[in-house]
C-alpha cells in the first residue's frame, strides 16, 4: 500500500497531516470503491449497470471528501458532497429518463449500439 | 445655459445633430409622406433642420469670440461627450468636438450654403419621384460634412470623412437606373478608397509616432519636432504624404481627380453642395488644419504645391475643351482646389482656406446658375444647344454673371483677393509655379468667359421651341421622364400655347442665387486669413509687391478677351483652325491627358483584360491565384486536419469515457510529478 500520508502531506503541504488512522482507512475505500466504479463502466455494457458505477464513483468521491474534511476540521468538504448528491440525483433523474427512452424506442440497453454521435 | 462658455459646449452638438435629426425623420416618415401625398412638407422639414443648423453656428461663433482668448489669441472650445471613442491601453480619443475659427468658418459655410442649397434643390427636385430620398440623403450628408470639419479627432474626422463620401456615392447616383451614373458613383467610391486607405495609414502612423490623434494636441505638440528638411523622410514626412494622399481622393487631385467629373451626373444641387463648395474642400480643411505638421516637413509641402500646381493648369487645360455646362464647371472646381493646395503647399495656409471660402460662394452659385439654365432648358446640359439665355433667363443670367467676375479675379469681387494672396504666396517661394498659377488665372478667366458667352450671348442655338408641358425631366434619364412628361399641375405657372420651352426658374431657385451672388462679391472683405491664423499656427510673412494685383487682373481680363473674341466676336473660325492644325493638343485634351485611359489600361485591362487572358495578372494572378489560394488554401488544411481527427470521434459511449478518464489521469499524474 503507497504511504497515504506522505502523499497527502506532499501535495496539499502546509496543512497540518492528521495521524488519524480512519481518515487513511476511509481513503483507501474510497480509492477501492472508485476503482470499482471506473472499471465497472469500462465493462458492463448495460445502461443501467454503467449508471450504477458512476453512482458507485461518485459516492467514492464523497467519502473522500469527508475524510479529508475531517482531516481539516472544516466542513467545506461535508458543504461539498451535498453538492455531489444533489447533481448525482439530477443526473439519476435525467439518466433513469433516458434510460426508459431507450427502451422503449429501440428495446436495447447496450452502450455500445448507441453510436451516432461521432465525427 | 446662455452665458458663451456654456453655449459653446451644447450648440456645436446641435448644430451636428440638427441635420441628422431630418435625416431621422425623412428616413422613417419618408414612405408615408410619399403615400400621402405630402412630400413637400418633408422637404421643407430638411430644410428647416439646416436653417436651424445655421443659426445655432452662428450663435456658436458669436459666443466663441466672446470667450477669453488663449495662447496666440486663438479661441477655442472642445465639447467633449462623457465617453472615449478609442480607450486601449493608454492611448484614448475622446469623443470631442473641437471648435475654433478654423471649424467655425467651415461650419458657417456649410450650413449657410447647405441651406442655400437644400431651399433650391425644393424647386430643383419638384418635377422628381422621389424627392424625399434626395433631401434624406443631403440631410446625412450635412451631418457628416459637419463631423469631419467639427470633429476634434482624426478618428472623429474620418468618420465624417468616410460618411460623406457614401453621401456622395448615393447622390451621384441618386438617378441609378440609368447606368451611367450608377457607374459614376462606383467610380467616385472606389477611386476615394484608394486615397482613404493614405489617410488611414497616416492616422496610425501618428498614432505611433506622436501617441494621440487628438487634432488640438497634434498641433500644439509638433511644435516641440524638429523640422524635416527636403529628402528627408522621417515621421512627420511620412504621416504628412499619407494623410495628403487621403486629401487627394477627397479633393481630386492629381491622380485621384478622375471621379470628380464623372460625379456630374449626380442632381446639379448636389454638385453644387458636395462637389464644389464642401466635401471635395475636405483635403484642403485637413492640410490646413494640420498646416503646423506639414509646414515642418519640406518634403511634403513640396508635393503638396506640385501636385496642386499641376493639377491647377492640368484641369484648366481640359476645362477648355468641355462643351457640357457641368463638365467645365467640375473641371473648373478641380483646378481651383489646386490652386488651394498650391497655397497651402506654399505655407499659405489661411489663403487656401480664404480662397475655400470665396469659392463655395462663386462656385455654388455658378453651379446653382448651370441648374437653373438646364431645369430651363429641360436637360440641355451641351453649351452649343445654349446662346442668348440673356434675355429669357434674366436673373438666372445676373446672378451667374456675378459669380463669372468672382473666378476669374475681376478687382473688387470675393476670387480676385483670394487669387491675388495666392498668387502672392507663390510668387514669394517658388517661380516656376507662380508661372503656372498665373498661367492657370489666365486660363480660367479664358474657359469661364468661353461658357459665359457661350450660354448666355449671341443667338439661341438650340431647338426648343416646343410648349413646357412635353418636357422631359431636367438631367433625369429618359426613362424616368414618362412620370413627368405628363405632371398636371405645373407650378412654373407660365404654359401657354406656343410659349416657348425656355422659361425661367422659380423664385424658390432664385433666391438661393441672388444671396450667393451677394456673397460672391462681398465674401472677399471678411479677413478670412486674420481669422484662421491663429487656429492654424502658421505665421505667413507675405510680400505685398503692389504690382501683382494689375498683373492678375491683365492676365484675367487677357483671357476674358481672347474668349470674347473666338466666342462672341470676330475670331470665331479660330478655335476649329486650331484644333484643326494642332491634331495632337486636341487629342491630348480631348482624352482628358489620358488619366482614364491610363487606369484604363491599367486597372481594368489588368483586372478583365479582354484580348487575352495572360493581361488579367491583377484578376487571375493576384486576387484568384495568391490571395484566394491563400484563403482557400487555410480552408483545405483544416479540412484535412479534421479529416484525422475525426478517427478519434468513433461514437462509442465507453470509447469517450476511457479518454475522460485517460485525460483525469494524465492531469492528476502531471500535478503530482510536478509536486514530486
Amino acid at each position: 500500500m503507497p504511504n497515504l500520508d506522505t502523499l497527502y502531506t506532499s501535495t496539499l503541504g502546509g496543512f497540518q497531516a492528521a495521524h488519524d488512522g480512519f481518515v487513511q482507512v476511509a481513503l483507501a475505500v474510497s480509492a477501492f470503491l472508485f476503482v470499482i466504479g471506473a472499471v465497472g463502466v469500462f465493462i458492463r455494457r448495460n445502461v443501467i449497470t454503467v449508471m450504477m458505477c458512476i453512482e458507485l464513483m461518485l459516492n467514492a468521491v464523497n467519502l473522500a471528501f469527508i475524510a479529508f474534511s475531517r482531516a481539516h476540521g472544516t466542513i467545506d468538504g461535508q458543504i461539498l458532497v451535498f453538492f455531489v448528491f444533489t447533481v448525482a440525483a439530477a443526473e439519476a433523474a435525467v439518466g433513469l429518463a433516458i434510460v426508459i427512452a431507450l427502451q422503449r424506442n429501440r428495446e436495447d440497453l447496450d452502450v455500445d449500439s448507441f453510436n451516432l454521435l461521432k465525427g | 445655459m446662455f452665458a458663451p462658455e456654456r453655449i459653446v459646449i451644447w450648440a456645436p452638438w446641435m448644430v451636428v445633430f440638427m441635420p441628422l435629426f431630418g435625416f431621422i425623420v425623412l428616413a422613417f416618415l419618408g414612405g408615408l409622406a410619399k403615400k400621402q401625398g405630402k412630400q413637400s412638407g418633408m422637404m421643407a422639414i430638411a430644410t428647416g433642420c439646416v436653417f436651424i443648423s445655421f443659426v445655432l453656428a452662428l450663435l456658436t461663433v458669436r459666443s466663441l469670440l466672446g470667450l477669453p482668448a488663449g495662447a496666440n489669441g486663438l479661441h477655442f472650445a472642445q465639447p467633449a461627450l462623457p465617453l472615449n471613442f478609442i480607450d486601449v491601453a493608454g492611448f484614448a480619443v475622446p469623443m470631442s468636438l473641437l471648435i475654433d475659427p478654423l471649424s467655425a468658418t467651415l461650419m458657417l459655410v456649410i450650413t449657410g450654403i447647405g441651406f442655400l442649397i437644400h431651399l433650391y434643390s425644393i424647386g430643383y427636385m419638384s418635377h422628381d419621384e422621389e424627392p424625399v430620398r434626395y433631401f434624406s440623403y443631403l440631410n446625412l450628408f450635412t451631418f457628416f460634412m459637419l463631423v469631419l470639419v467639427t470633429g476634434g479627432s482624426l478618428p472623429l474626422m474620418f468618420i465624417g470623412w468616410e460618411g460623406v463620401g457614401l453621401c456622395s456615392y448615393l447622390l451621384i447616383g441618386f438617378w441609378f437606373k440609368k447606368q451611367s451614373a450608377a457607374d459614376a458613383g462606383k467610380k467616385a467610391f472606389i477611386v476615394n478608397r484608394i486615397g482613404d486607405a493614405g489617410l488611414i495609414i497616416g492616422m496610425a502612423l501618428a498614432a505611433s509616432s506622436m501617441g494621440t490623434l487628438n487634432l488640438m494636441e497634434i498641433t500644439t505638440g509638433v511644435a516641440t519636432m524638429r523640422r524635416e528638411e527636403f529628402g528627408v523622410f522621417g515621421p512627420l514626412t511620412l504621416i504628412a504624404i499619407a494623410l495628403f494622399i487621403g486629401a487627394c481622393g477627397k479633393s481630386a487631385q492629381i491622380p485621384l481627380h478622375v471621379w470628380l467629373p464623372d460625379a456630374m451626373e449626380g442632381p446639379t444641387p448636389v454638385s453644387a453642395l458636395i462637389h464644389a463648395a464642401t466635401m471635395v474642400t475636405a483635403g484642403v480643411y485637413m492640410v490646413a488644419r494640420l498646416g503646423a505638421l506639414y509646414q515642418l516637413s519640406e518634403t511634403a509641402m513640396w508635393i503638396v504645391a506640385a501636385v496642386g500646381g499641376v493639377t491647377a493648369f492640368v484641369a484648366a487645360t481640359i476645362a477648355i475643351v468641355q462643351n457640357d455646362i457641368k463638365k467645365v464647371l467640375a473641371y473648373s472646381t478641380v483646378s481651383q482646389l489646386g490652386y488651394m493646395f498650391l497655397a497651402c503647399g506654399m505655407g499659405a495656409f489661411s489663403v487656401g482656406v480664404f480662397h475655400l471660402v470665396t469659392h463655395a460662394f462663386f462656385k455654388a452659385l455658378m453651379f446653382l446658375g448651370s441648374g437653373s439654365v438646364i431645369h430651363g432648358l429641360s436637360g440641355e446640359q451641351d453649351m452649343r444647344q445654349m446662346g442668348g439665355l440673356r434675355t429669357r433667363m434674366p436673373w438666372t443670367f445676373w446672378t451667374f454673371t456675378m459669380g463669372w467676375l468672382a473666378i476669374i479675379g475681376t478687382p473688387f469681387f470675393s476670387g480676385f483677393f483670394s487669387k491675388d494672396e495666392i498668387l502672392i504666396a507663390a510668387f514669394d517661394r517658388n517661380s516656376f509655379l507662380f508661372g503656372l498659377a498665373l498661367l492657370t488665372a489666365g486660363l480660367t478667366a479664358f474657359y469661364m468667359s468661353r461658357l459665359y458667352f457661350m450660354t448666355f450671348t449671341g443667338e439661341y442655338r438650340g431647338n426648343l421651341e416646343k410648349p413646357h408641358g412635353a418636357h422631359r425631366s431636367h438631367d433625369a434619364p429618359a426613362g424616368q421622364g414618362d412620370a413627368h412628361g405628363d405632371h398636371k399641375t405645373d407650378d412654373h405657372g407660365h404654359r401657354g400655347p406656343g410659349h416657348s420651352g425656355i422659361h425661367e426658374s422659380p423664385a424658390v431657385m432664385l433666391i438661393p442665387l441672388f444671396i450667393l451672388a451677394i456673397g460672391s462679391v462681398f465674401a472677399g472683405y471678411i479677413h478670412i486669413p486674420q481669422f484662421v491664423e491663429p487656429a492654424i499656427r502658421v505665421r505667413e510673412a507675405l510680400s505685398h509687391p503692389a504690382w501683382m494685383p494689375f498683373l492678375a487682373t491683365g492676365v484675367a481680363f487677357l483671357g476674358l478677351l481672347v474668349a470674347y473674341l473666338m466666342y462672341a466676336g470676330a475670331w470665331r473660325e479660330l478655335p476649329g483652325k486650331i484644333a484643326a492644325r494642332n491634331p495632337g493638343l486636341k487629342d491630348l485634351l480631348d482624352a482628358k491627358w489620358g488619366f482614364d485611359d491610363a487606369y484604363d489600361s491599367f486597372v481594368r485591362n489588368g483586372v478583365n483584360g479582354v484580348v487575352d487572358t495572360s493581361e488579367r495578372v491583377l484578376w487571375k494572378k493576384v486576387d484568384a491565384g495568391w490571395i484566394d489560394g491563400a484563403v482557400n488554401g487555410l480552408g483545405r488544411f483544416a479540412v484535412e486536419l479534421s479529416l484525422g481527427g475525426k478517427i478519434l470521434q468513433n461514437g462509442l459511449v465507453r470509447g469517450s469515457a476511457l479518454s475522460i478518464l485517460a485525460g483525469a489521469v494524465a492531469l492528476l499524474t502531471a500535478i503530482l510529478w510536478a509536486h514530486r
